[in-house]
């Protein structure tokens, strides 16, 4: 088999990887995605951009998953996601049938950020322009996990993050809003952040939770649209909370 | 016409993506095979060459408390006994034992090497690997090298997060999971014992002793088992060594000399 020898990926006289950085370039153009860890779930949202008429929307689904336990969603090129989400699929089950367990959150996350990198360090190959946003539960002592990873290959632990279109004002927002939450709440503010970069309805936002008991659900539609219509009615009534005067103290 | 070699590729899986990029892994390990009319059955000679006999007693079980496991000390060449004082059950980590039966450098090799990969994986995972995990590591391993002469009979012992386990490796390949086992030339007379006396509800002690008495009932009859028998506890803090028992003194132990009553004194004749 034909071994190419020349890297495509090199240092630049100042240190940096250009293709990796124009990695990231294509994953900030791609559609934002969020992700939140609540105490009992994780959710996952991604922006969906309204499907052709005559697209079959099912089939392009943008949070997919890895094992009965673990999901991912990402950002960037899809076509590259599909590669990516294959190889860490069959890893899932190869680590079944070596050590008879199923993965740990962590350990998939690592295993997907040492293949980015690893195309980072090859010849003939570009980096992959994804990154993504790893959810699950630890199979043994049941808790969430949220990781992100990214072209260059790190990975880290988040209890809530956003990238894609707009990453930055998402991540403010949650850094902002964040705080421990669990059930229908953590839904609540994943949906929330989203809304501060995409048009609101069930059109154009794909949502999906995973539970430890049920696994990974996708909302349906009609779901998403009424949890907008509650947060907007929310924000409404805070609305008009600040506008009204305040009762006057003295008699 | 062709020799289908297809047998001798490894089925084993290797460690990272299979990926087009070359890692810089080898390759299972393989051979060329020879130029003969009847491959299958030189095959079967050959190996029924190198297959040593297994001469040795070990066993283990699990029992309410843990796991006992226990073994002779005796490495026989033929009739030739080269050592009576063999450590046959190998300390794996703190908390994972195994036994060795069949070829000594095989088991302690693979056993050395099985514990650098526990260890790896303790490393890289930030949590200690299951007894499952382990057996099925070298089980893999073991696969990959199968009709190759490896002589490998070895039960895994560890207390992990699911709590006692216990599994049979060899080096055919086979796995198996289990409350008791016992491997060797020995086996079948531990086994009559071991059998006969088990309860899942005993105390160590009385753990101890029937591992001990199992042992000690194969090395009197088997020959290529004998030396000292070894008892260790598998518990959720470890593993720990109870006894190491000459058998010879065991024997004088569970069957102690009686005076016999003499019928009829022998007299010197007086010399003529």
């Amino acid at each position: 088999m034909a071994r190419y020898d020349r890297a495509i990926t090199v240092f630049s006289p100042d240190g940096h990887l250009f293709q990796v950085e124009y990695a990231l370039e294509a994953v900030r153009k791609g559609n934002a995605a969020v992700g939140v860890r609540g105490t009992d779930n994780v959710v996952l949202g991604v922006e969906k951009k309204s499907a052709a008429k005559l697209q079959d929307s099912r089939s392009a689904r943008k949070i997919v998953s890895l094992d009965d336990h673990v999901a991912l969603a990402c950002a960037g090129l899809k076509a590259d996601a599909r590669v990516l989400i294959n190889r860490a699929r069959i890893e899932c089950q190869s680590h079944r049938l070596t050590v008879e367990d199923p993965v740990t959150v962590e350990y998939i996350t690592r295993y997907i950020a040492g293949l980015q990198q690893k195309y980072t360090q090859s010849g003939g190959v570009r980096p992959f322009g994804l990154s993504t946003l790893i959810v699950g539960f630890d199979p043994y002592t049941g808790v969430p996990s949220l990781y992100q990873t990214d072209p260059s290959g790190t990975f880290s632990a988040w209890k809530a993050n956003a990238t894609g279109r707009n990453s930055n004002s998402m991540r403010e927002f949650l850094e902002k809003n964040y705080k421990e939450t669990s059930g229908q709440e953590t839904v609540k503010l994943a949906i929330r952040a989203l809304l501060e970069v995409v048009e609101s309805g069930g059109k154009t936002i794909e949502v999906a939770v995973m539970t430890k008991e049920h696994g990974l659900r996708q909302l349906e539609e009609a779901e998403i649209d009424a949890i907008v219509a509650e947060i907007e009615a929310e924000k409404v009534a805070a609305e008009a909370a600040k506008k009204a005067p305040a009762t006057p103290k003295e008699t | 016409m062709k020799l289908d070699t297809s047998g001798l590729e490894s089925a084993a899986p290797v460690w990272g993506a299979p990926s087009e990029l070359v890692d810089g892994f080898s390759a299972a390990p393989s051979f060329e095979v020879p130029n003969t009319t009847d491959f299958d059955g030189f095959q079967k000679e050959a190996i029924q060459m190198v297959k040593p006999a297994k001469g040795t007693t070990t066993l283990a079980f699990i029992f309410k408390e843990g796991v006992m496991v226990a073994a002779d000390s005796r490495a026989s060449m033929g009739g030739y006994i080269s050592s009576q004082s063999v450590k046959k059950i190998i300390e794996i980590n703190p908390y994972m034992l195994g036994t060795m039966a069949g070829g000594a450098a095989d088991c302690q090799f693979w056993h050395r090497n099985l514990g650098i990969k526990c260890r790896l994986h303790e490393l890289a995972n930030k949590r200690r690997i299951s007894v499952t995990g382990a057996s099925k590591l070298l089980a893999n391993i073991l696969y990959s090298y199968r009709g190759m002469g490896l002589s490998v009979g070895t039960m895994i012992a560890g207390w992990d997060e699911t709590g006692p386990g216990l599994y049979y490796v060899d080096s055919e390949g086979g796995r198996l999971k289990g409350m008791r086992f016992s491997v060797g030339s020995g086996s079948p007379y531990a086994y009559g014992v071991l059998d006969n006396g088990y309860r899942y509800d005993m105390s160590v002690e009385e753990a101890a002793e029937l591992a001990r008495r199992s042992i000690y009932h194969a090395t009197f009859r088997d020959g290529a088992s004998g030396g000292v028998a070894s008892v260790y506890y598998v518990g959720p803090n470890g593993w720990k060594k109870l006894t190491g028992d000459d058998v010879g003194e065991l024997h004088y132990k569970y069957y102690p000399v009686m005076p016999s009553t003499v019928e009829q004194e022998m007299v010197e004749v007086a010399g003529a």
